[in-house]
């Protein structure tokens, strides 16, 4: 059996409840960083923890490729799907079918992208991770602007590749350069301002698959109840008058307009980017200060 | 007061109508160890979320290295390195990054990160394995990992919160090294254990907690001068001979011995000894016993001694 005598217990002053010992140890030295920087100061931390966190997930992305190239695969499938299966049998007036679904396909795309906020705050949130990031001395807000920036790369690469796919099943774009460059950065404001809605179900889940299932049900209805891949006036009229008006189908009518033409407001849909901005991120950075 | 690391007052925290924190006080001198010793639930890891910034308290007030955890959180946190049960580092990262955007997010110097990190990973024996991604990592490794993120900074006050729960035995001791290396070097360290050995080995002095509340303090030595140091269990034949062991034996412990079922526990200061003498005095009644176990004292009996009943599980962490 060991020996029961502490080793350093002995020579060390016990602690008193009340009163303190009246000779300590040296005095810890004061901390050598001041605990009120100014603004400069703290805006250039802020960035610089925001690029930390945003590395560290897109580090992520590259160690679990096939997460990446699965994720892939599926808006795949769903240009393929559409363009070769439903497309002979859906009449767009005015449009060639795969011109039509290519920006309904985008926007639907990278608001499931979005969803990836929400699952890998919950996955941090679980594994203690932001457990640490709150007891170190970096910006709160980085660790959801991280994240969504990161979340924000990936749907760029997304959209890049579905792209190249779209031309090769035989999408055109008859707008221009700039005008359909307008509409990807369109789709991926939009999908950016929806990552900090996701981040509010992810932290409210606290797990991955919570966040998951919670998020699916709200985006069903908004990206396939849409002008996404049938023209919406096809469809009962009850129902137009939801898939007319809601943000998804908004913004596909605009990314169309801007992409091949036809009929979208690019403002109205500017709109409801900034407006979910403005709702969703404080509310997202409310909810992580409160998720203990 | 100044001259305290952490000094926390009366902290109250509630969780709904779950009372986690009902008043706690403590104060720990700069370059000591100080341990939470208590069951789960108890309130430590609470304690030690209050201190290290994460959660506010309801009530009460503390304070590390003189800064306010409430009002001065952002200088609290400047100070301190928090490593835990839960090995909080990212698994698709590598070890090396993980200590890298720890550095980072501490804002210290490029050039500075990039020495700390070969240094903290050698010091840890993680040099082989600074390359591969976290989740080939085994547990000891992970918390190896997890301790030697907390230190990137060089924090002058150190939380670790149940350190070695869920490590194997050899983890285990490797862990408690490198610890006593760090307070070694004048760390002050504030330590929760479910484990007598383990506040027993590193604190300089203690405080068990029940119920969010503290229920006794003082240094181990003192702790364990009132418990006895050996706990000896001898099975008896059956209950009439186990009441009869416990008056033969009654002289013999530290305490009036106990009997559960057929067990009778004494506890001694003197293992050796006291076994001899206990034996003798069985074999002088004609009792023949089944079986005979020496060990250290538990968690659980210090809560026997202390509240009368076992350390029980409470619902909130």
């Amino acid at each position: 059996m060991r020996s029961l005598t502490t080793r350093r217990g002995a020579s060390r002053s016990a602690p008193d409840g009340d009163a303190g010992p009246k000779s300590p140890a040296a005095p810890p030295a004061a901390p050598p960083k001041n605990s009120r920087p100014h603004l400069k100061e703290r805006l250039y931390w802020g960035a610089s923890d925001i690029w930390a966190v945003t590395q560290r997930n897109l580090i992520a992305y590259t160690r679990i490729p096939e997460a990446m190239v699965f994720s892939s695969i599926q808006p795949i499938m769903f240009v393929l799907l559409f363009r070769y299966v439903f497309g002979g049998a859906v009449s767009t007036p005015g449009f060639r079918y795969v011109d039509f679904i290519m920006p309904g396909i985008f926007v639907q795309t990278v608001c499931f992208g979005a969803v990836t906020t929400g699952i890998g705050l919950a996955e941090d949130l679980g594994k203690g991770l932001i457990e640490r990031f709150r007891s170190l001395p970096m910006a709160r807000s980085a660790v959801l602007a991280g994240r969504t920036t990161a979340d924000l790369c990936r749907n760029v690469f997304v959209v890049l590749l579905m792209t190249v796919v779209g031309v090769a099943v035989g999408f055109r774009s008859g707008t221009g350069f700039f005008s359909f460059m307008a509409g990807v950065f369109l789709l991926l404001a939009f999908a950016y301002a929806l990552s900090w809605g996701f981040a509010v179900i992810g932290l409210a889940a606290r797990n991955a698959e919570t966040a998951q299932a919670m998020a699916f049900p709200l985006l069903f209805p908004l990206t396939f109840a849409s002008s996404a891949f049938v023209p919406v006036a096809s469809m009962p009229g009850w129902l137009q008058a939801f898939a007319r008006n809601q943000p998804v189908s908004i913004v596909i009518d605009a990314c169309r307009h801007l992409m091949v033409g036809g009929h979208g407001s690019p403002l109205a849909a500017m709109a409801w980017t900034l407006g979910m901005l403005a709702v969703l991120v404080p509310l997202a950075v409310r909810k992580y200060r409160r998720t203990a | 007061m100044d001259s305290a690391a952490i000094v926390a007052s009366d902290l109250v925290k509630r969780f709904g109508d779950v009372p986690a924190l009902d008043g706690i006080d403590f104060f720990v001198p700069p370059g000591t160890v100080f341990g939470l010793l208590g069951p789960n639930g108890a309130g430590k890891t609470t304690t030690v979320r209050i201190l290290t910034t994460i959660i506010r308290p309801d009530a009460g007030e503390a304070r590390v290295l003189g800064h306010d955890v409430v009002t001065e959180a952002g200088a609290v946190r400047n100070v301190i390195g928090l490593a835990g049960q839960y090995a909080a580092v990212d698994e698709n990262l590598t070890g090396a990054e993980n200590l890298r955007m720890v550095g980072k997010l501490t804002h210290l110097p490029r050039a500075l990160i990039r020495e700390r990190s070969v240094e903290l990973l050698e010091r840890f024996e993680l040099t082989a394995a600074a390359n591969r991604p976290v989740k080939t990592y085994s547990g000891g490794m992970r918390r190896r990992l997890d301790l030697a993120a907390s230190l990137v900074h060089r924090p002058q006050v150190l939380f670790l919160d149940e350190p070695t729960t869920g490590l194997d035995p050899r983890s285990r001791n490797e862990l408690w090294n490198v610890i006593e290396d760090l307070v070694a070097d004048g760390t002050t360290v504030l330590l929760t254990t479910q484990y007598l050995e383990e506040a027993d080995r590193l604190a300089d002095y203690l405080a068990v907690v029940d119920h969010g509340r503290i229920i006794a303090k003082g240094t181990p030595a003192g702790m364990k001068a009132g418990l006895g140091s050996t706990v000896i269990e001898i099975g008896m034949p059956g209950e009439g001979s186990a009441l009869l062991a416990l008056q033969a034996l009654a002289p013999l412990g530290v305490q009036p011995p106990t009997v559960d079922g057929t067990t009778v526990k004494l506890t001694v200061a003197d293992g050796g000894s006291a076994l001899l003498a206990a034996l003798r005095a069985l074999d002088a009644e004609g009792i023949t016993p089944t079986g005979v176990t020496l060990r250290e004292p538990s968690l659980d009996d210090v809560f026997l001694s202390l509240t009368g009943h076992a350390a029980a599980e409470a619902s909130a962490a």
